[in-house]
Parts: structure tokens; sequence; C-alpha cells
């Protein structure tokens, strides 16, 4: 466990209430990130990682409800914020990046306000104070100011996306929380991007939590990496230990999805059946009906998340015994 | 690599899409420019390329979805432009495509067995409907669905993702073809359930002699599944070869660059790319010299001129550079 705790995230469940009952996409889920620390979510889409980005973002709507947990970020308790202390909370102290770059900007009105209007609902100052932070943070990842009037349709994807990430940097945020934020990207714009984000973090210090599915991204650009699988962490350890010594069978199975570019052609089998809907899990272990090593214990008891003797946390009764 | 004539050949073909504007002042775009390729009987080529590279275009010219502005594409070294009635529909039931999206290719209000009959009654004419309806199982069961009859009833919001993949496919089988045109047909997946889906089309590649063509962003993949790739860059293709050469010694510096990019946590070396990624130029009929030239870091001014010639630099694989 790191150190110097920038977020804390204790025991987060949330649900989304349903006609036909109760689902708990997120299931009791724990984790911290540090001052300066790039944090991965993996996992398969439905298995709640964006879910917990909307929790800590507090932009959880009905049908969600997060119905237990708590979250603490720099000593804030952030599920009790109200008011102006969320504002101040939201931008200020934790900013985002969504997945839909192509639809996170409106496109009827030129980015320049957009990023004004950020700056302006967050911070005091005079208009040509915000303009020439605007300004600045154009520069910073990579795009002429003189495009700052331009609308969003002028701009490619890649772009887009950048600018996004200039709205988010631009109230220099403790927090940056990025929701798959090259998944719609070609890979060339994709290497681009995060090398960019990387610089900037170098630069300026902040926290990343970063969710995608390409484990192979995540364990490049991350410190440490939770996996995620229907709505519970199934396994969290540091980056290269994920990569080169997964304990949890999911983890491993995962990691055995992405074909290789180098070294031997060898089938690979990806992983059998399909994710369960959170409105019918199975008994037990919900990764058991697709697991290859299940034992009997699997099918009955469901698993804790104990430490492992690597550093790290595991979910599973193989490990667990 | 293979000796025996080609299943389906492109032989430099162009295709321009009009973007507006009328008569004189009309705007074309080159979607695709003097594009040579060939496929072959039992063996998978993987078209490999960012979004807008004209991949896809390529498949939906094969398909006869549109028509060539340039060039020539045979099957059996016959021209499909030629083909009418009789002869179209069977080569319509011998090109079949798989497309991205399991969710939008399928009809929702239709059952999984409705599906599957409708294309087996249309291209096998004379079958009896119990014979349709047997094949229709044997099908289901062939793509990994079994026991077939829990699946011929149910409609495919009952079905996931992978499961309609695996339907959308066997829809395609029903037509008995020779050829699978397959676009992206992972992408939309879940990435555990892709290698599935991707070793099913092996095998049926290798059980039916299928010659496949393969589109996807993912150069890995291509790798993983095919035998040969071929890499587009704004509507030219720039390198094509076995896949084995193209991954472990790409030429092209575009294709030296998407390998690059990939993410690869078994990396030694830092990866970080020298320049900034620009656009896609948007290729028309009148623009010359190399498309990659705005991001190429070999570029010198005859690659501002001329396109350049394919060369080949090893058995079956071609480069087009004019620094190769």
């Amino acid at each position: 466990m790191s150190s110097d705790p920038l977020m804390q995230v204790q025991n987060l469940t949330v649900d989304y209430v349903t006609e036909d009952g109760i689902a708990r996409a997120v299931n009791d889920v724990s984790f911290d990130i540090a001052k300066g620390e790039a944090f991965g979510l993996a996992g398969e889409s439905g298995c709640g990682k964006s879910t917990v980005a909307f929790a800590l973002a507090r932009l959880t709507r009905l049908p969600g409800l997060v119905s237990g947990g708590q979250i603490t970020f720099d000593g804030e308790d952030v599920l009790a914020l109200t008011g102006q202390n969320l504002q101040n909370y939201r931008w200020n102290k934790v900013s985002f990046v969504f997945q839909s770059a192509m639809n996170a900007l409106n496109p009827v009105i030129p980015v320049s306000e957009q990023i004004l209007d950020v700056i302006e609902a967050h911070k005091a100052g005079d208009a040509a104070f915000s303009r020439a932070r605007a300004i600045e943070m154009f520069e910073l990842v990579g795009i002429h100011p003189d495009r700052l009037d331009d609308y969003p349709h002028q701009f490619s994807g890649g772009m887009r996306q950048r600018i996004c990430i200039a709205i988010a940097l631009c109230l220099q945020p403790k927090l940056i929380i990025m929701d798959e934020p090259t998944t719609a990207l070609d890979v060339v714009v994709q290497r681009d991007i995060i090398d960019q984000i990387n610089e900037l973090k170098n630069q300026f210090g902040f926290s990343i939590l970063f969710i995608t599915h390409d484990l192979g991204l995540m364990i490049e650009f991350c410190d440490r990496i939770g996996v995620m699988y229907s709505g519970e962490l199934v396994e969290v350890n540091d980056a290269k230990t994920i990569f080169t010594a997964p304990q949890h069978p999911y983890t491993i199975a995962l990691g055995k999805s992405f074909p290789p570019l180098s070294g031997p052609r060898v089938r690979l089998e990806g992983i059998r059946g399909a994710p369960p809907s959170p409105m019918n899990l199975p008994t037990g272990c919900s990764f058991q009906p697709r697991c290859a090593k299940a034992i009997d214990v699997c099918a009955t008891k469901p698993a804790n998340l104990e430490a492992q003797s690597d550093g790290g946390l595991a979910r599973c009764h193989l490990l667990n015994p | 690599m293979p000796s025996a004539e080609p299943i389906i050949e492109l032989k430099n073909i162009t295709k321009d899409f009009a973007l507006g504007g009328m008569f004189f002042n009309k705007t074309l775009l080159r979607a695709i420019s003097g594009v040579s390729l060939k496929l072959h009987t039992g063996r998978a080529l993987s078209l490999v390329g960012e979004s807008g590279s004209g991949k896809s275009t390529i498949a939906r010219l094969i398909a006869r979805v549109y028509a060539l502005t340039e060039g020539e594409i045979t099957f059996h070294n016959r021209p499909i432009a030629a083909m009418k009635r009789q002869e179209l529909a069977e080569y319509r039931s011998d090109v079949q495509m798989i497309f991205q999206d399991p969710f939008g290719s399928l009809n929702p209000v239709h059952s999984i067995g409705y599906h599957l009959v409708r294309p087996l009654t249309l291209h096998n004419r004379g079958l009896s409907r119990e014979d349709v309806k047997q094949k229709a199982y044997e099908m289901l069961e062939q793509v990994g669905l079994s026991p077939a009859a829990d699946f011929i009833d149910r409609k495919p919001h009952e079905l996931s993702g992978g499961q309609r993949q695996r339907v959308a496919i066997a829809r395609a089988l029903c037509a008995n073809p020779k050829v699978l045109l397959a676009d992206e047909p992972t992408s939309m997946l879940d990435v555990s359930v892709r290698l599935g889906i991707l070793n099913l089309l092996a095998d049926l590649k290798d059980k039916h002699g299928l010659s496949t063509l393969y589109i996807t962003h993912d150069i890995a993949t291509a790798r993983y599944f095919s035998e040969d790739i071929a890499v587009m860059y704004a509507g030219h293709l720039v390198e094509s070869g076995p896949s084995e050469a193209i991954t472990s010694t790409p030429r092209h510096p575009y294709t030296q660059l998407l390998i690059r990019s990939v993410p690869n946590p078994a990396r030694e070396d830092d990866p970080t790319s020298q320049r900034r990624a620009t656009d896609i130029p948007l290729w028309t009929p009148k623009s010359i010299g190399c498309p990659f030239v705005s991001r190429c870091p070999l570029a010198t001014d005859i690659c501002r001129q001329t396109m350049p010639k394919e060369t080949p630099i090893a058995a079956g694989h071609n480069v087009r550079c004019h620094h190769v």
C-alpha cells in the first residue's frame, strides 16, 4: 500500500435500481491513489470500472446509487460534499477526461468558450486572465493557440481528445480521472497522447486514475493496477507484477487475451463463456463458471480479497485456501 | 508464398468519392489509389491501417457494394464488374461479409433461426423445409453455439456480443462461400471473447479452405490470425508481405511507426515518438507524391514529387518507399 494516499476509496458499493431488482455494479471496492501515482482499473465492459470513476467524480445519477462505502480525498469526505464545496472539489481538485472526445465537446460553440467556461466557473479572475490561461493550456497540449476559437468539428479526434485534456488540466487539479481516454483513437495517435500525458504528469505531479480494457497499455502507463471482474476487485498489484507474475486466474487469462507482436505464434484461447449479468451473478466466486482452474469450493463460497506474499491482493480460493 | 493462382485479384484499383459540388467544381476524394492485392484459397490476408485509410472501402469494392473508378477486380480471372444476373448471384453467395457490429447486423425482431433459414433458402434453391432446418442446426453447431436447439428460437437481444457475432458468421457460412470478408469482426466485442471469434474464423478457414480478408486496426491480431499482412495509408498500399516479416522486420517508415505505437509491456527501449502525429492527408485525384511525407522522418524532395513504385525486398515482401 502506498504511504501517502491522495484519494482513499473504502468498501465502495454502487447499485443500479431497475424494474427487475437491484443490480450491484460495484461491490465492496477499496483502493487508494498516492500523490503523483498513476493507478489503473482494468477489466472488460460491464465490470464496473466506469461506475467507480463516476462515483469518485460524484456523478452517479439515478438509477445509480452509491449505497455504501467511503471516499476520502485529501482528508475530505467526498460523498458528504455539497454546494460550494462540491463545486470546489470538481475541476479544482479532481478533473475528468472521458472516452468519447467526439461528443464531450459542444459542437455549436467554439472550444475557447468551453475552456473559458470551466476556468470562469471555478476560479475568480478577469476575462483576460482566463483567456491567457486557455492559450497556455493549448500550447501545453501542442495545439496552436490560433485555433482557440475554432469549433470542435474543425479538429480531428486526437486533437479533440487533447482539448479535453487541456480542459482537465487548466485548473491544475491534483487528480485526473481518465476513462478510456484513447480507446476511440488510432494506435499512433494513442501513443502520442499517452506520451504527452506522461510528460505533463512528470511536469505537474498530478495523480491519475486510468481506466481501460487494454491491459497492455495500462501496464505500460500505470504504476499500480487493480483488475476488476463483475463489480469486484480480483487482484491489485504493481504494474510490473501484473505483467510478469499475475496471480488471479482472471488476470492470467486476460493477459493471454492479447496476442503478442513478437515471439512464437501459438494458439491462444481467450476466456470461454461471457461475463455474467449483474442481475444474475453465479454463486460462489463470480469468475468460477469461466475459470479453467475452478475447484468445488469456488461454486459455493465467495472468495475474499487477501494479501499475497508478493505484496499484492488477490481474490481466489486457490491462492487463499 | 502460394504459387497457385489467386481466387480474387485486385489489379491497380482506384476509387473516388464525390465530396460535394457539381459539374466543374466537383470535389473528389481518392479513397483508394492504385492498390493491387491477391487473395488465395485457404489463406488469410489482413488489411491493416488507421481509420480512414481505405480498408473497409476495399472490402466493399470486392463485395460490389461500390463500383470501381479505375482498375479491375477479378474472381477466378473473371472481372466482377462484368457479372450479371445468374453469375452475379453466384458471386454474391461465394463472397460473404461479416460486419463489425453484431448488435446492428442482426434484426432484433427475428429469431436466430430466421437469420439462418433466409440465406439457406435463398442460396440453396430446392432444399426441402426439413433439410433447411437441419442445415441451420448444423451451422449453429459449427460456430460453437451448441446445443443448437437452445439458440435457434432465441432473439438477438438474448445473446451476448460474442454469441451474436457467431450467429453472423453462421449466417455468412449458410451461403457456402469461398471468400469471407471480415470487417473488424472483433473490435466491438469484450476483450476476453475476441480470441474465441478469431480462432473460430481460423478453424473455418482451414476446414472449408476459405480465403479470408481480415480488416483490422490491430496489427497484433493481424499477425496472430493471418498468413499475410497488407498495410494501408491514406488509400495507398505501402507495405505487404508475410505476417512474420511485416511485424518483425517492417521496412516502410509508416509500418515501423505503427508497430512502435502498439502498447507492448515487454518492450525494453523507450518508444517515445520523435514527432507529433499529424492527420492523414486528404487525398484527391490531383495529389502527388507519397501520402506519408508529412509524418515521415526520411522524407526528401523526391517523396514530395512522386509516389514510389512497389519494390520487392524479400520473397513476397513488397515496400513502396524511395528510401528502402
